[in-house]
């Protein structure tokens, strides 16, 4: 007889975590986490830097200790968890879900869940997807790695670093390598904007004099056995290497932090629905995916900045999840579409349906590019439901808007939900 | 300093090295026989990177050598993939035509292919071409179908043979460089970075670098010029856009490309074809792999570049010479100096009938007696991944170590690795265990388990974690000391 329990949630990281915990707040204690790892935690256990829970507790903590936060509510409430356990397909059984899960203590069994949280993160963009032509020497590796190996096991990767990507690993890495001693070169960055937070640029880069070089990319690699130097080239407004830009510049590392990619495997594999531009799985209000019972929240529906907002996203599916089991959910009623227009890279969720919408549903989002001085509007038909005045918005800043279920009802058959941002007075 | 003697000494672990190696283990060898590979593992040259494609012999120049053993090499694939165990599959292959005007180039082919006696070739027109493959380019013509082709894991034959022969008594000397090679009255002193060795039979199956073994010992000088072929991996999701291999004849951008399933399940676009001079240029270039996905698209249509994985690069060795058949003989002014020289393409799919030939060679100069024990056969690293649920149970029951994997990408366990470290020739490196496993092979490369291998090699090996390399030499993962 297979286990059987109410929700399975993939990934102990913090979706996973906040989801278990809410979940198990609205009455479900038949949980159970499956990590992978040594530990619970996720990818938090090696972002030793501090800066994370300041919305979610009015503190700045490091990622372990923001782990723990949640770590702790676990083993108060005896939620249970498994350790070194990876799940190795997800399918439907009828009107359960069977999770085929495998580690070294039990072998291979399967657990039977009522409803599936989805909560397995991301993982980098590597070398070879980015297709950086040259030789395959040793010490060129994901910022994530680099970061691992420094923070968790205590060893350097090199110490001559070029880090191609300004996303908020790159950054970060720029200055935990240079902490320990390493002599960080620059940061190139293909875009016109670095990808991190602006508090990271200054914390990380223009504090340690590390030069960004903005326009600018890796066009080949040397070094037969070990990373030797690296070329870098201007690029124009295509995203093409300018032809006598290129710069030699010698090193023995070359860390990536080029995007995150969801891992969603798993969710292909059980039929889950992905939206092509973030990735990751296409949810309602309830953060369902178009298989009933399964739910997605953090990084593997799409990548987050904060982990405060992943946070609060999981405990969103958590407490769905849990009215799902207890049979609150009402019949689906009117589907109304998120659309959007003029910057806006995608909304999660996509849909929403007005019956089963939380009272204040939160619409999350991102821009394809930097917007300074525009206007903010939500609309649905003639009725505008919000509208603000926006100094910037960057793409490596989620947003979010919140539309009140009160408001929403009052207007007669709703079609769509527009977001958009113009030009003030357009 | 002790010179360490044998009866044959074959110098080169590529595929050709190791299936001669393999096939001189049949017999009986007084003083054995040993093969030195420069390398730190086994299948580090050409052998690890080429198109994977055995060929049905349809593109071999009639009466050629490369034909001849094209013909045979693909005939004895299929049973020695079975005997040790190494992924095979015959997923026959189309020759495409874009043009009406190359017809001809087409009924060439098929009159070649017949005259070296490949069977079940036939033209096929475009409805049955998009039949097959739904998904090959609105603008193809006609195409060469050969049902006989097939695909095969390069270093899963390199490696399956390599301990084969080390089961049967072959003994491989790694990160051994032949530096000089003498004459002497009857056989050679070869020295090495590693000490010297004396043989009767040398086997010169040093791949790009054939020629400067060569002339170390013969007058009759000759020149391998090393041609760089790049190519695209392209993620397993589109791993089935085709499932034939699927050739070009030269189209306007030049000599084609292919776009091929691998017997792993992604998908493979190249190789270019560039004559360089360094023998260790294997970079891949940005000229180089736009041109892989250019001519690629010919064939399949553009296939999202999000899809890559990974690219990398091979040397052909190409053997400068009128002919340019495969030169396998004895060298003239070298007596029991055997070269296996400019095995290019199709190399892959005649190195068992390299093997048979080379050892035919040795034994007409040095003969031996047949062995009663040969083990014929050999057992791969078992394969979580492919497994079925009971198997993978029963993998569990006899090593819980099969239960933990270490690569998620490609379901590799830490069962299969301890396996590839520990089995004879096993693993010491990263790439090492990749290519024995597949660990590091999938869409994050390495991203998530390079730590874990590390970890697990410095653990098996008895070395601290700082002094693993990812492919020997000074290609160490992290620095030495713990901060």
């Amino acid at each position: 007889m297979n286990q059987q329990v109410d929700i399975a949630i993939i990934g102990g990281g913090p979706a996973g975590l906040a989801a278990a915990v809410a979940a198990h707040s609205a009455g479900i204690d038949n949980l159970i986490i499956i990590e992978r790892d040594e530990e619970l935690g996720g990818i938090l256990n090696q972002c030793i830097h501090n800066g994370f829970g300041l919305h979610t507790f009015k503190e700045e903590l490091t990622g372990p200790e923001y782990a723990a936060r949640y770590v702790e509510q676990i083993e108060t409430l005896q939620i249970p968890y498994l350790l070194r356990t990876i799940a190795v397909d997800i399918s439907v059984h009828g009107d359960r879900k069977a999770v085929m899960v495998m580690n070294k203590e039990k072998g291979l069994f399967t657990i039977e869940a009522k409803a599936v949280i989805l909560a397995m993160g991301c993982r980098e963009r590597s070398r070879g997807a980015l297709n950086i032509p040259g030789y395959r020497p040793a010490g060129v590796y994901s910022a994530g790695t680099a970061q691992r190996y420094v923070n968790m096991e205590g060893r350097m990767p090199g110490r001559e670093v070029v880090i191609l990507g300004s996303g908020d690993i790159g950054l970060i890495m720029a200055r935990r390598m240079t902490l320990e001693g390493a002599n960080v070169k620059m940061v190139a960055e293909l875009l016109p904007y670095s990808g991190g937070l602006k508090r990271n640029i200054v914390q990380c880069l223009e504090d340690y004099n590390i030069p960004l070089k903005l326009n600018h990319t890796v066009i080949d690699i040397d070094g037969k056995e070990r990373v030797k130097g690296v070329t870098v080239a201007k690029v124009d407004e295509n995203r093409k290497p300018i032809s006598g830009s290129e710069e030699y510049v010698s090193c023995d590392t070359l860390l990536l932090s080029c995007g995150l990619i969801p891992e969603n495997e798993l969710s292909v594999g059980l039929g889950v629905k992905l939206n092509p531009i973030t990735a990751g799985p296409i949810v309602d209000e309830s953060l369902t995916t178009n298989v009933e019972g399964v739910f997605a929240c953090g990084n593997v529906l799409h990548v987050h900045d904060l982990v405060d907002y992943v946070s609060k996203e999981a405990e969103s599916a958590g407490t769905h999840a849990a009215a799902y089991i207890k049979g609150e959910k009402k019949a689906e009623d009117k589907t109304i579409e998120i659309a959007y227009t003029g910057g806006i890279r995608y909304t999660v969720p996509s849909a929403i349906h007005i019956e089963n919408m939380e009272q204040n549903q939160v619409i999350r989002f991102r821009v394809d590019n930097i917007y300074r001085d525009v206007e903010l509007t939500v609309r649905i038909g003639d009725t505008t439901f919000i509208k603000q005045k926006k100094k910037i918005m960057a793409p490596s800043e989620m947003e979010q808007v919140i539309i009140k279920k009160a408001k929403l009802l009052e207007i007669p058959n709703p079609e769509q939900i527009i977001i958009t941002i113009s030009k003030e007075g357009i | 300093m002790n010179i360490k003697s044998y009866d044959i000494v074959v110098i080169g672990a590529g595929v050709s090295g190791c299936a001669i190696a393999r096939e001189l283990s049949r017999y009986e060898y007084g003083r054995g026989i040993a093969v030195l590979e420069r390398a730190s593992d086994i299948c580090e040259g050409t052998s690890k990177a080429n198109s994977g494609i055995v060929h049905a012999g349809h593109d071999a120049e009639p009466g050629t050598l490369k034909a001849k053993l094209n013909v045979q090499g693909s005939k004895l694939m299929k049973q020695l993939a079975k005997d040790l165990d190494f992924p095979y599959k015959q997923n026959g292959s189309l020759v495409l035509c874009f043009d009406e005007k190359d017809r001809n180039k087409l009924e060439e082919l098929y009159q070649k292919g017949k005259k070296n006696s490949v069977e079940e070739l036939r033209i096929i027109e475009k409805e049955e071409i998009h039949r097959l493959e739904p998904n090959i380019s609105e603008d193809v013509v006609a195409a060469l179908y050969s049902p006989m082709g097939g695909i095969v894991c390069p270093f899963g034959l390199n490696i399956a043979l390599a301990e084969n022969a080390c089961e049967n008594g072959v003994e491989f000397y790694l990160n051994t460089e032949v530096k000089d090679i003498i004459k002497q009255e009857q056989g050679y002193l070869i020295q090495t970075n590693q000490g010297d060795f004396e043989s009767k039979i040398v086997v010169n199956a040093a791949g790009v670098y054939a020629d400067v073994l060569h002339n170390m010992v013969s007058e009759k000088k000759f020149n391998i010029i090393p041609r760089k072929g790049e190519y695209c991996l392209f993620d397993k999701e589109v791993g089935t856009y085709v499932t034939h291999t699927i050739f070009q004849l030269p189209t306007k951008y030049g000599k084609g490309v292919l776009v091929t399933p691998t017997v792993h399940g992604n998908l493979l676009m190249g190789p270019t074809a560039e004559d360089i001079e360094d023998k260790e240029g294997v970079d891949t270039t940005g000229q180089g792999l736009s041109d892989v996905l250019k001519r690629g698209a010919l064939s399949v249509g553009q296939i999202p570049g999000g899809k890559i994985i990974t690219s990398f690069a091979g040397l052909r060795a190409h053997l400068d010479r009128n002919d340019g058949d495969f030169l396998i003989e004895e060298a003239e002014d070298a007596n029991g100096f055997i070269d296996i020289v400019g095995i290019e393409s199709p190399g892959l799919t005649c190195a068992p009938a390299i093997g048979v030939m080379a050892a035919k060679l040795v034994q007409e100069l040095l003969p031996a007696k047949e062995k009663e024990d040969f083990k014929a056969t050999r057992q791969g690293i078992p394969e979580m991944a492919s497994a079925s649920e009971d198997e993978r149970r029963e993998l569990i029951q006899k090593n819980p170590a099969f239960a933990n994997v270490i690569c998620r990408c490609e379901l590799v366990t830490e069962g299969e690795i301890m396996d590839a470290i520990h089995r004879p020739l096993g693993a010491t490196t990263v790439d090492g265990v990749k290519r024995r496993t597949r660990a590091g092979m999938g869409r994050c490369q390495s991203g998530f388990c390079l730590p874990k291998v590390v970890e697990i090699l410095a653990r098996e090996l008895n070395k601290d974690i700082g002094a693993i390399t990812k492919a020997g030499g000074e290609s160490y993962v992290v620095e030495g000391e713990q901060r």
